[in-house]
């Protein structure tokens, strides 16, 4: 059914249409709508789970670890200091192999207190074991929620789905919201190949000395890369009963590109309006969106982008003490040693600062002088004294 | 595309102004979009919504910054927040007051409409918030899309038991707004 609903809202009802059959939350900020709307949907009886409230973003979490090695379907959602305080129960639930999907609305990280759009919190735990989608529209949020459930049970991995806090959590726009059937379909009931069962007891997550902790630690990592196997086949599936696909990547306009800008979540959707803009008055730009950054597509990255001579990736988040973006560092070594292309790191909203047209025609602008002459590696854009740097 | 921004104090219900007014241009068969400033929520303080309308999917996300139409929910913002900044000058602004639209000196090219939204939300609601009000105006002055649209979306966004007396505020303000066109 189509319809007009704030992206929290589309959330939620992804999440339904999941059967999610327990949903544990801390309901104070940094919070969102979407614990809100499944408090009301467990509430009316729209939704049969356990919504379980509790008093912080660790126990939320750990909730979900435990409900999760019983074998049910489990969800939160944060972000921000809510994911930081979650960081010990990240690896916990990777470590276990327990599939829970988790949307995070980025948001910035204090200090100073912002309670304003960034994706340095998910970028921060990048390497905590889980899959990492991110999402451009709410449409893409609803269905990745569905597609992650599918993909996070196959592998046995939980799944992140990380969605522009503000910048899509709070706006209104068109979303398709599936027929349960049609779901229903795709999803199966969660069928564990272990759990925890008193009639057959079992231990989950025993200590492993030195003797196992690493082969524990291989497995996960081939899980990981299996991922982005299913991750593809599963929406190439999801595109045959709903229509949607998105890919592991997404090349917009690139095929005759002169160069090009790479970017993750919401701002791809007005970088692509920019490309057009700028396509009509003859600079023939692209944009790559990476949609899967855990486990990171490698593969599709240096196919889409080792024949351009200048990259720029332009993201929400800093690595302090190396400086540039998380991305851009991934997108650099992932080309090491397949192209010679100069690769420029963009660092732009960091705390909600907003990002208009003119910024990443800036960006544009610096990668076509970065093939005449000497640009640094690293540009802050969008700050007050943009010639500083 | 048209290009919306809303004008008001925390508390008036402006957030809810852009989202109503996106569920009516979805309504109204086209593409719709609405966000709020993302503002720290305070009553009494100056708070920015946006909406667009185009007849394709909206992939933009960022700020409004040459809006076509500007809602001023509240006079005393004028002045104090620069309200006509960036408005086209083929656009129009529609500002709630009992001035009338020359008494205002607005520094812009676009057309001035006003409107008494206070006045009439204090005879229909009861109570001065003017969000409705302003849309009813709105649809009436720009044709962006119908009343019935408008009347729908009231209908979807507001609850139940405030809906149909905002109902009425949109009728009333889309008769009324024929006259100041």
């Amino acid at each position: 059914m189509r319809d007009i609903v704030e992206g929290s809202r589309a959330v939620a009802e992804a999440v339904k249409l999941c059967r999610a059959k327990v949903i544990s939350a801390y309901p104070i900020t940094p919070q969102t709508h979407i614990v809100e709307y499944l408090a009301e949907f467990v509430a009316n009886g729209e939704l049969d789970a356990e919504f379980v409230r509790v008093e912080s973003e660790h126990s939320a979490l750990s909730v979900c670890v435990g409900a999760s090695a019983t074998g049910v379907r489990t969800f939160t959602a944060t972000s921000s200091q809510g994911l930081a305080l979650m960081f010990e129960v990240l690896f916990i639930a990777s470590g276990l192999r327990l599939p829970i999907v988790m949307v995070n609305a980025n948001r910035a990280l204090s200090a100073p207190i912002s309670i304003w759009n960034d994706q340095s919190d998910s970028t921060a735990v990048r390497d905590c074991g889980w899959i990492q989608v991110y999402v451009e529209t709410n449409q893409e949020a609803l269905d990745s929620v569905i597609q992650a459930y599918k993909v996070a049970e196959k592998v046995l991995l939980p799944f992140m789905v990380c969605m522009d806090g503000f910048v899509l959590t709070h706006t209104y726009e068109p979303v398709d919201i599936p027929d349960q059937r049609l779901v229903d379909d795709y999803l199966p009931e969660y069928d564990p190949p272990i759990k925890l069962d008193p009639e057959n007891p079992v231990t989950i997550g025993p200590i492993a000395d030195p003797n196992y902790y690493m082969e524990f630690k291989l497995v996960q990592d081939e899980a990981m890369n299996e991922a982005k196997r299913v991750l593809k086949d599963e929406d190439e599936k999801f595109g045959e009963i709903f229509g949607r696909r998105y890919g592991l990547i997404e090349e917009y306009r690139t095929d005759d590109a002169d160069v090009v800008l790479v970017t993750m979540g919401s701002l791809a959707g007005t970088i692509k309006d920019v490309v057009d803009r700028m396509r009509e008055k003859g600079k023939n730009v692209g944009l790559v969106r990476v949609r899967l950054y855990r486990p990171f597509p490698k593969d599709e990255i240096v196919r889409a982008l080792k024949d351009f001579e200048v990259i720029g990736v332009i993201e929400k988040d800093n690595c302090f003490g190396f400086g540039g973006g998380a991305l851009f560092h991934d997108v650099r070594s992932a080309l090491y040693g397949k192209s010679n292309a100069k690769v420029i790191g963009f660092v732009a909203g960091l705390g909600g600062r907003d990002i208009p047209y003119w910024d990443i025609e800036k960006a544009y602008e610096m990668c076509y002088e970065a093939r005449v002459k000497e640009v640094p590696d690293v540009v802050w854009i969008g700050v007050r004294d943009w010639f500083r740097r | 595309m048209k290009e919306i921004r809303i004008h008001g104090r925390g508390g008036q219900g402006s957030v809810t102004a852009a989202e109503i007014l996106a569920i009516a241009a979805f309504y109204e068969g086209k593409y719709s979009q609405a966000f709020p400033s993302f503002g720290v929520e305070r009553r009494g303080a100056p708070v920015t919504a946006f909406a667009r309308i185009g007849n394709s999917f909206i992939r933009t996300r960022c700020q409004i910054y040459e809006p076509d139409y500007v809602i001023v929910q509240d006079s005393t913002l004028i002045g104090v927040v620069d309200v006509t900044r960036g408005l086209k000058d083929d656009g129009a602004i529609i500002v709630n007051t009992e001035k009338d639209p020359e008494e205002l000196n607005l520094n812009t090219k676009a057309r001035v409409y006003t409107v008494d939204a206070t006045k009439i939300a204090l005879e229909i609601l009861k109570r001065p918030i003017v969000n409705t009000v302003m849309l009813g105006a709105f649809a009436g002055i720009t044709k962006e899309f119908s009343l019935e649209s408008l009347v729908k979306a009231v209908r979807k966004r507001l609850p139940p038991k405030i809906a149909e007396v905002n109902v009425k505020a949109v009728e009333t303000a889309y008769e009324i707004s024929k006259e100041v066109i």
